[in-house]
């Protein structure tokens, strides 16, 4: 009779017991994090806003958050790899700010992403690099905002991650700067074009720049003559969207998708003899890398991107190199935006002079401070500076696919 | 307090039980309140106590229908989704008119059990005629219908009341329903339901599970319950003595669906983002996986299978990219486990018996 009451009271205690566990586990590591570089200690009350104001320092925490399992894994992992190599020179350069980076994942979902976060911060991260995608970004910046915790996200391009949260910065342009850069470059080079629209509906991201495209190509006069939609489930056949669009003679195809359903799109395109220009954004890039793609079909492909993994400079091939010796790989925008992105954090801690040993709200606080007077230089963007509100600003780069690399017009 | 063990142990055996749920459920809430108000929970765990209750509800309210009812429903996560957006909309256009927060998020629960047990009527009352295997594939095609239908919603509010308008051509925004300017967009489609005030909180998921666990078991020790049970075990010996078949499958079905709801609007109001992807055919199955692991008709059981559940993925995250596989591999292990008649024994055996032991105990 009492066997079950019994079980119940067995199973109930070992429950408590694991999560008891758990605390203890992570108690040890929730302390403060090492007492920094000898010398650093006493450089506290130097901290000051302004450029270079005190004497930077000390071994900071970046807790990353990012998809690294399940269908969107290629990006957070992409984003993560790019930050760690970033995080490798940085600490090689034997300065006083070192970096150590904890990845976590969040498979693109805002309650893991929480969970992450959460974990994070357990186990000591002073600043958060994440989240790459934009649904788990806006639950996690909603939650470091109330906890004063600075934060950088690589790609999360949606206006809502930074919308009302003064201590969110991106690295990405946001949505409606693609959509709006895009109409504009379209009116300015393209003029007089007919555009047509393939965009998916269910995706916050493809959705997002084309609402804002939209805007601004009645404001600049461009003719949209169609639009044609899909979804998750019907990115594998665009002959309807495509026959529409032709039939009303469209001579430029606005793109805001990713790369696979766009490679559909043009090689549906060659067979029905369609060619019309082809305009992508960000989402684009990785279109040359798609297995089993006969790269001649992306031939006079326009897109915007921050970044073209065939760039002459040096600090881009360097870049490309090391990323292709650790992970066998050509690096994307994502990785470049996880590169860029901590070395955001390492000039705005030089330009506002913290130590490792501050408090995370304060390091919060003096980093925000010194945002909007930063310049970066990284791979997506020479000059980069910031709004208080958080969004970049850098000149938007379109390039042309010539012989299957990227050129600028 | 002899007089009282001695009414105690006079009980019938179901009603124990219950009873030491109920216990367990306040215990565990004391303990955590108390932890976390001393500061000795770590973030992560504290982070976790609201999806976690809405978890739990969800896996009681599904046991319901699986359980008890033993009919297989592969949506209850459209009946969260159901729950979740409604009570975001609730909780979002009466931010002006309610100042409290609490009263908020109940009104909001309220809500979305409502707009979830109207969605469980409309499901129910033409589905629930079907048998068996039928059910599983109409209650997955209705998980899916309403992912579809939350993308085309734009929901907004102004000092004029609430602006809704369904993209149908996906060409509409959330600058087309006619706001005025200054209005608080809810809804995005696609984009879903962002920047939403997070109210969700531990006590109202510990007074949510309370609630559900007094209505499950309430119904299910009740005539009714017994009626539910009798056709779930024999369909026609029930109909054979006169048991109103469909009448006593909604009751069940649209109970489970309403609690589902009230589920989702904790879950909802604990996220600032929330999009209707969240709700798919995964979250149906791993509600499912929660119920098939605590066992079927058990609701103690559904309870700790839920909070283990949804700890062991957060506390593999040692193991990074194999966490997944080690989760997967951890869930076979407990199935064969329980499912063990030499363990059984073996538990029987460490267990000091009683006289009468029933075979099912």
């Amino acid at each position: 009779m009492k066997k079950k009451n019994l079980a119940a009271l067995l199973m109930a205690g070992t429950m408590c017991f694991s999560l008891l566990a758990g605390c203890s586990n992570s108690g040890g590591q929730t302390s403060n994090p090492p007492a920094s570089d000898p010398g650093t200690q006493d450089s506290q009350p130097a901290v000051t806003d302004g450029p270079n104001g005190g004497t930077a320092g000390g071994t900071f925490k970046l807790g990353g958050i990012g998809p690294l399992t399940t269908d969107t894994a290629i990006y957070g992992k992409a984003a993560m790899n790019g930050a760690q190599i970033a995080v490798d020179e940085i600490n090689a350069l034997g300065g006083p700010i070192q970096f150590q980076l904890q990845p976590e994942d969040d498979q693109a979902d805002p309650e893991l992403g929480v969970n992450a976060y959460h974990k994070l911060l357990d186990d000591g991260a002073q600043i958060i690099v994440g989240s790459v995608t934009s649904g788990s970004g806006i639950a996690v910046s909603a939650e470091t905002f109330a906890d004063r915790v600075f934060t950088v996200t690589p790609s999360g391009s949606s206006v809502d991650v930074i919308s009302g949260r003064d201590n969110t910065f991106q690295v990405c342009f946001t949505d409606p700067n693609q959509g709006t850069g895009s109409a504009d470059y379209i009116a300015e080079n393209l003029p007089g074009a007919k555009v047509a629209v393939i965009y998916r509906n269910d995706d916050a991201y493809s959705q997002g720049i084309r609402d804002t495209f939209v805007a601004e190509a009645q404001a600049k006069g461009i003719e949209i003559v169609d639009e044609g939609t899909f979804t998750k489930d019907t990115q594998t056949d665009f002959s309807v969207q495509l026959t529409s669009a032709q039939n009303k003679g469209a001579d430029v195809l606005f793109l805001p998708i990713y790369y696979q359903p766009a490679s559909v799109i043009l090689a549906q395109a060659k067979q029905m003899n369609f060619a019309p220009t082809f305009f992508g954004v960000d989402g684009m890039d990785g279109i040359l890398t798609v297995e089993g793609f006969d790269t001649s079909l992306a031939e006079g492909v326009m897109l915007l991107t921050p970044f073209s993994a065939d760039a002459e400079d040096e600090r881009t091939q360097s870049f490309v190199k090391k990323y292709n010796e650790l992970h066998g790989e050509t690096p994307n925008q994502f990785a470049a935006d996880g590169y860029d992105a901590v070395y955001v954090i390492y000039e705005a801690i030089q330009a506002a002079g913290c130590t490792s040993d501050m408090s995370t709200a304060d390091l919060c606080e003096a980093l925000v401070k010194v945002m909007p007077t930063i310049s970066v230089d990284g791979l997506t963007g020479q000059g980069m500076t910031w709004s208080a509100t958080g969004e970049v600003s850098k000149a938007p780069m379109a390039v042309v696919i010539r012989d299957g690399v990227y050129v600028t017009p | 307090m002899k007089k009282l063990i001695g009414r105690i142990k006079g009980l019938k055996k179901t009603t124990k039980v219950d009873f030491a749920t109920y216990l367990g459920v306040i215990l565990a809430f004391v303990l955590f309140t108390v932890l976390r108000d001393r500061g000795l929970l770590n973030r992560s765990i504290t982070g976790m106590l609201v999806p976690i209750c809405a978890y739990i509800v969800m896996a009681v309210s599904l046991n319901l229908t699986v359980g008890i009812l033993g009919e297989l429903s592969l949506g209850h996560a459209g009946f969260m989704s159901v729950g979740a957006f409604s009570g975001v909309i609730a909780a979002q256009s009466l931010q002006a008119a309610v100042p409290s927060a609490p009263v908020r998020l109940a009104i909001a629960i309220l809500v979305g059990a409502l707009f979830a047990a109207v969605a469980g009527t409309i499901v129910g009352v033409p589905v629930l005629r079907l048998q068996g295997d039928y059910l599983a594939i109409v209650t997955l095609a209705f998980g899916e219908i309403i992912k579809e239908l939350i993308n085309c919603l734009l929901v907004g509010c102004d000092s004029r009341g609430l602006h809704i308008a369904f993209n149908i051509t996906g060409n509409l925004t959330i600058n087309d329903i006619g706001m005025e300017p200054g209005g608080m967009a809810i809804i995005k489609g696609a984009q879903g339901a962002t920047g939403t005030t997070t109210i969700a909180s531990f006590t109202a998921g510990f007074i949510l599970i309370m609630l559900t666990l007094v209505i499950v078991l309430n119904l299910v020790r009740s005539r009714a319950g017994r009626a539910i049970m009798a056709l779930r075990d024999n369909r026609i010996a029930a109909e054979s003595v006169g048991i109103n078949i469909t009448k006593y499958k909604l009751m069940a079905f649209i109970t489970s669906a309403a609690l589902a709801g009230g589920a989702g609007a904790l879950y909802g109001l604990n996220y600032s983002n929330l999009s209707a992807s969240k709700f798919s055919f995964d979250t149906s199955i791993l509600v499912l996986v929660y119920v098939v692991l605590g066992g079927l008709g058990r609701m103690w059981g559904s309870i700790i299978a839920a909070a283990v559940l949804y700890i062991l993925p957060e506390a593999l995250r040692e193991f990074a990219d194999y966490r997944m596989l080690v989760y997967a591999i951890v869930l076979i292990l407990v199935m064969l486990a329980t499912n063990n008649d030499q363990l059984k024994a073996l538990a029987g055996r460490i267990i000091p018996k009683r006289k009468g032991v029933s075979s099912n105990g």
